[in-house]
């Protein structure tokens, strides 16, 4: 048997679709009568002979999803691995932080999206601005949060790895990366939605392939259960990614964890 | 008090073994922290000299400045005046940049095993970083020692999973496997309830005659500090200065059923009034501050 939990999930998802079928088949708005239904998107998607191009059994829907995956997965960990070490360096030095930190507030509001022509621009090619665009949000979420978990580690963990003949080299191996690894992996849950809710907007701006595009380009051909396919795909996708990294995320931090009980 | 050297030593009831502790000189030391221009006297004029092996508690009221002197002898914290010695070499003056070290480890008030290593990996951690012991011979080490102190069940365990008497008693573990001259705990058992504490005494007394270190303990309970301690020195509100040292000639190795006894209570009771009398005086200043 199931838990309670697993049927509250389906009645939640059962319960959406039913409203979207009413709103579309029975409401009496002519904007809504042109929507897809979520019968004909389920058929639409499922189907071997899709009759706009893109289903589960077509090449070109693997090709869009491959190719937004590999724009998330390259911003994502060029992100990381260039968020981590620089928000470390904030952390740990409090001048480094008088440097960076006004930058990093400046640039911040500025909208991944306004940044697209200037990529283009640098990066003299489309896919490398898309890339670059996602990256940027990934990149401030994850300095910002690594950030703050150096900063939150309780100061005795410094003293006691001091009085215990730590070097500095063992200070940033034994407390700060560890000590900030929760909220690390705050910081990287965060970067990966933001970079998929970017990528999205950039890839509808500018790309050639890629769920974002395959949105904008269905709109203009008017296939609309296509579009549908594409959001919800793009939700999928974006849960699994989440999800890896939140497991990540337990394995290297079973520390937290308080299952076991001892007495004392 | 202030200005005259305080001589204290273990007690003559132990027996004359080698001691593993160092002997601790704090002379004239004081303390003055700059906030916004204006400066604030902590500690002032301080002179203990702790024999090699002595137990000593300083006992104050809280905020009084005991932490800080902790922190001057640890080597967090500069000295604004004075030095302190560890068998005659200095570790403390002014301009000197403060360094902590494997021969005065602290344990702290709140507890500070890394949480994201095992009881094994903290305990050997430090003779790994020093690169006295191999990760092998350290880790075999710190099983001999859990063992001694009836932690080996908890070897594999994540600090989380272990209640705060238990933390404490594998931070003091910790702090044993370096073989530390100097062992200061700063109100360790501060959180705990009485039974708790009533069992870590007992534990921190086994430790202590096991290892025979120099222990300096810092405390606001005035009871555990003479069931603990040869000498309790009690400290005055701020700026602290030592007021008074009580000189605690009671058996070792001591059992609980001492706290009954005539001697413990009437070292209890006259340090008990100065203690009292300086809360009053610090309640009153409070008072003067507020009108």
């Amino acid at each position: 048997m199931r838990s309670r939990r697993f049927w509250m999930m389906w009645v939640g998802y059962l319960g959406a679709a039913a409203l979207w079928y009413a709103s579309v088949k029975w409401l009496p708005i002519a904007s809504f009568q042109r929507l897809p239904d979520p019968v004909t998107v389920i058929t639409e998607w499922l189907s071997p002979n899709p009759t706009y191009g893109i289903s589960i059994f077509t090449y070109p829907y693997y090709l869009h999803i491959l190719n937004s995956t590999y724009r998330a997965t390259a911003a994502f960990l060029l992100a990381t691995l260039l968020g981590v070490p620089l928000g470390i360096c904030m952390g740990w030095s409090e001048i480094f932080h008088r440097y960076a930190s006004p930058l990093l507030g400046l640039l911040r509001p500025v909208p991944p999206l306004a940044w697209v022509p200037l990529a283009i621009l640098i990066f003299s090619g489309i896919e490398s601005a898309v890339i670059f665009v996602t990256f940027l949000v990934a990149f401030y979420a994850t300095t910002l949060n690594t950030v703050v978990g150096v900063r939150a580690i309780e100061p005795d963990y410094f003293r006691a790895s001091a009085c215990l003949g730590a070097s500095r080299r063992d200070i940033l191996v034994d407390v700060i990366i560890p000590g900030a690894l929760p909220n690390i992996f705050t910081g990287l849950q965060i970067a990966m939605g933001a970079a998929w809710f970017s990528l999205a907007a950039g890839e509808m701006i500018a790309a050639q392939y890629g769920l974002g595009f395959l949105i904008m380009e269905s709109y203009n051909l008017i296939q609309f259960p296509t579009i549908v396919i594409a959001m919800a795909t793009l939700g999928i996708v974006g849960f699994l990614s989440s999800m890896l990294i939140r497991t990540l995320g337990r394995r290297l931090m079973r520390w937290r964890e308080q299952t076991l009980g001892f007495a004392g | 008090m202030a200005g005259a050297t305080t001589q204290l030593g273990p007690h003559a009831s132990f027996p004359n073994e080698a001691s593993a502790g160092a002997r601790l000189a704090v002379r004239d030391v004081s303390k003055t922290y700059d906030t916004d221009g204006a400066s604030v006297e902590a500690l002032k004029g301080c002179s203990i000299e702790v024999e090699a092996g002595a137990f000593v508690a300083i006992v104050g009221p809280s905020g009084c400045g005991k932490s800080t002197l902790l922190n001057m002898i640890a080597g967090f914290d500069t000295v604004s005046g004075g030095e302190i010695y560890m068998d005659g070499r200095l570790v403390a003056a002014p301009g000197l940049p403060p360094r902590a070290g494997p021969d005065r480890v602290v344990v702290f008030q709140n507890g500070a095993l890394f949480p994201w290593k095992t009881v094994l990996e903290n305990v050997s951690y430090g003779p790994v970083r020093q690169r006295t012991l191999t990760r092998k011979q350290a880790e075999n080490k710190a099983v001999e020692l859990l063992r001694a102190c009836k932690l080996d069940a908890v070897a594999g365990a994540y600090p989380a999973q272990l209640s705060s008497g238990m933390q404490r008693r594998v931070e003091i573990a910790r702090a044993l496997m370096n073989e530390p001259r100097v062992l200061l705990l700063d109100e360790p058992f501060r959180a705990m309830d009485s039974v708790s504490k009533t069992t870590m005494h007992r534990h921190l007394l086994d430790m202590y005659r096991i290892s025979r270190k120099t222990i300096l303990f810092i405390t606001h309970d005035l009871e555990e500090a003479i069931y603990l301690a040869d000498s309790v020195i009690v400290m005055t509100t701020r700026p602290a200065m030592i007021k008074l040292v009580i000189s605690v000639k009671l058996q070792r190795p001591r059992h609980p059923r001492i706290l009954f006894s005539r001697e413990y209570l009437e070292l209890k009771r006259e340090a008990a009034e100065s203690v009292h009398e300086e809360a009053r005086k610090a309640f009153e200043r409070g008072e003067r501050e507020q009108a």
